[in-house]
């Protein structure tokens, strides 16, 4: 219900002003007073407004899918370097293109190219981390490592933009702050197709998840294949986080606070209980994010990569000040 | 680290394993429980090799209390109690009316059905082991190991739960071993006991360990002495 309220004024909401009726109109496929209006809800706030929900969901289950399996309240898909991984592949287009010399057509950077660039860099970083699991098998040692990835690669990113002209940086810097709208219908499909993969491998991963709690070494004696599990798992966050990351650039916060205040609220750390809640609440928090990124002003959209930290930070301290407690 | 070790354990016995730090107590818990391969040797269960038994056939058949923290301490005591079905229960984990009778019974017999909605970092550490030993009964294996179960306890819920152990073995015909530093009580209350030095080990009663003289052997006699009346060490005047 709360989803559907937020969905609709997210719909709403843009640039051009359009009244709420005729936004539930063009939605039904009822009259509309303009027909542009129409096309403007259809094809430009429609598919925004989708992303928005499977950018939230998405990176919010791939976080829980994280804590849960490293047991660190820190834990996210930034920690584990899937996003900076994503940042690298990006980077290297953008900015290494020209800082090599290497005249590329600009079909190359569209954005299939930023696409194909994340989904390589973080699926890369993603490979990476799964051959440190199975070398290493203590977790916190796998997300020392992911943080390491993190660093490296902002190393090379910033490498690079020093060499970098300044629109190639400009570019790299606003595909940095990340975006919901720019996607078409196609380009929602195919991300809601590898969305859903990845959130069938988390429904998957449920009782691993639940055993997980109480410890490798008690997760081993019930019985539960240890290295099959992990492997399920990280293969799931890093389609979740890796396709967000390559389609709506590198966005804040969402992975690592919405699992925190799904607990928060439900109070229970069972995953069968917290990856709907997740999925849902996700989604609301990224539509009421996008809206607010759109209020100050109708000439403006901010950066959502802003506005989710903005947002999210303070309640998230809020909420751990109040209670006095981390629950995990 | 001690060598050779040969014992075979029955049913319905309660086993304590006693030895120096460093000896070697937790690493034969682990062999014995396939957390990590033997050395050398091999161990049999049920007249089957360990390594032989995949890791939910040996769930089925061996269950442990380890010192080492749980992760999720928001888990309530019934979600950590009902964790030791999970060998049982389907893909999604869910429980059938006798994986909850069996919980049910877990929590009966070890007296915390008044903690059940508690969160686990509401309890205190004797109730916590508590918890988890009923989870390892919840787990339904003929055999239960457990690491140092008694330290962080007062002297009180040491015995409580030693003397819980013991019950449990007798009641349940399951064959309970565990590793303490309370030797006294051990004696006291196990049926045999396993003693582990640097030359080797010693197993049998209690009565027949005293007579043969383990628990002298056991520490360095500068400093406290094994009295064979009162079956406790004594410091040296």
């Amino acid at each position: 219900m709360v989803l559907l309220v937020c969905f609709i004024t997210n719909i709403s909401l843009g640039s051009v002003f359009i009244p709420w009726l005729d936004t539930l109109s063009s939605l039904v496929g009822g009259t509309v007073e303009k027909e542009s209006w129409r096309h403007i809800i259809i094809d430009y706030r429609l598919p925004k407004a989708l992303t928005a929900i499977i950018v939230g969901s998405g990176l919010g289950v791939s976080g829980l899918l994280m804590q849960t399996l490293f047991r660190n309240p820190l834990a996210g898909p930034f920690v584990l370097g899937i996003s900076s991984g994503a940042s690298l592949g990006v980077a290297l287009l953008i900015l290494g293109s020209t800082a090599a010399g290497i005249g590329l057509s600009s079909f190359l950077i569209s954005k299939w190219g930023l696409v194909i660039a994340a989904s390589l860099g973080s699926v890369l970083v993603l490979f990476a981390v799964m051959l440190v699991s199975i070398k290493v098998r203590d977790t916190m040692a796998i997300l020392i490592i992911g943080l390491m990835f993190g660093s490296i690669t902002t190393a090379i990113v910033s490498v690079l933009s020093y060499f970098a002209p300044a629109e190639q940086l400009q570019q790299y810097i606003f595909w940095g702050f990340g975006s919901l709208g720019n996607l078409s219908w196609y380009d929602v499909m195919i991300f809601s197709g590898i969305f859903v993969l990845g959130i069938l491998l988390a429904i998957m991963s449920i009782k691993p998840l639940n055993t997980l709690l109480l410890g490798e070494n008690y997760a081993r004696s019930l019985g539960l294949n240890i290295k099959t599990s992990r492997f399920l798992i990280i293969l799931a966050t890093g389609l979740l986080a890796g396709s967000v990351t390559a389609f709506a650039g590198p966005i804040a916060f969402i992975g690592l606070a919405v699992p925190h205040l799904t607990r928060q609220l439900f109070y229970t750390s069972n995953h069968k209980t917290l990856i709907p809640a997740v999925l849902l609440f996700g989604s609301i928090i990224m539509l009421i994010c996008d809206t607010i990124a759109q209020l100050p002003s109708t000439e403006y959209t901010l950066p959502i990569n802003a506005i989710t930290s903005l947002i999210g930070a303070p309640v998230v301290i809020w909420l751990l000040v109040r209670k006095r407690k981390m629950l995990f | 680290m001690a060598a050779d070790i040969n014992l075979k354990l029955h049913e319905g016995e309660l086993v304590g394993l006693v030895g120096a730090n460093g000896i070697g107590k937790s690493t034969l818990l682990r062999t014995l429980s396939k957390v990590q391969p033997p050395l050398h040797g091999s161990v049999f269960l049920s007249d089957k090799e360990i390594r032989e038994y995949k890791t939910v056939e040996l769930a089925s058949q061996l269950s442990v209390v380890l010192t080492e923290q749980i992760a999720s301490k928001n888990l309530t005591v019934y979600e950590l109690v009902a964790l030791g079905r999970q060998p049982y229960t389907n893909w999604v984990g869910k429980m059938s009316e006798d994986d909850i009778e069996k919980v049910k019974a877990a929590i009966e017999v070890t007296h915390i059905t008044e903690l059940t909605s508690k969160r686990c970092f509401e309890l205190s550490d004797g109730q916590l082991q508590k918890a988890l030993i009923a989870r390892a009964i919840a787990q339904d294996t003929p055999f239960i190991m457990l690491d140092e179960p008694t330290t962080h306890l007062d002297v009180y819920h040491k015995a409580y739960i030693l003397k819980l152990l013991k019950r449990l073995a007798f009641e349940t015909k399951k064959t309970i071993l565990f590793s303490t530093h309370e030797i006294d009580f051990a004696i006291q209350l196990c049926d045999k006991m396993i003693v582990m030095n640097e030359e080797g080990f010693e197993f049998g009663r209690p009565k027949e360990l005293i007579q043969c003289r383990a628990f002298s052997s056991l520490f360095p006699e500068d400093l406290i002495l094994f009295d064979d009346k009162s079956g406790r060490y004594k410091v040296r005047g």
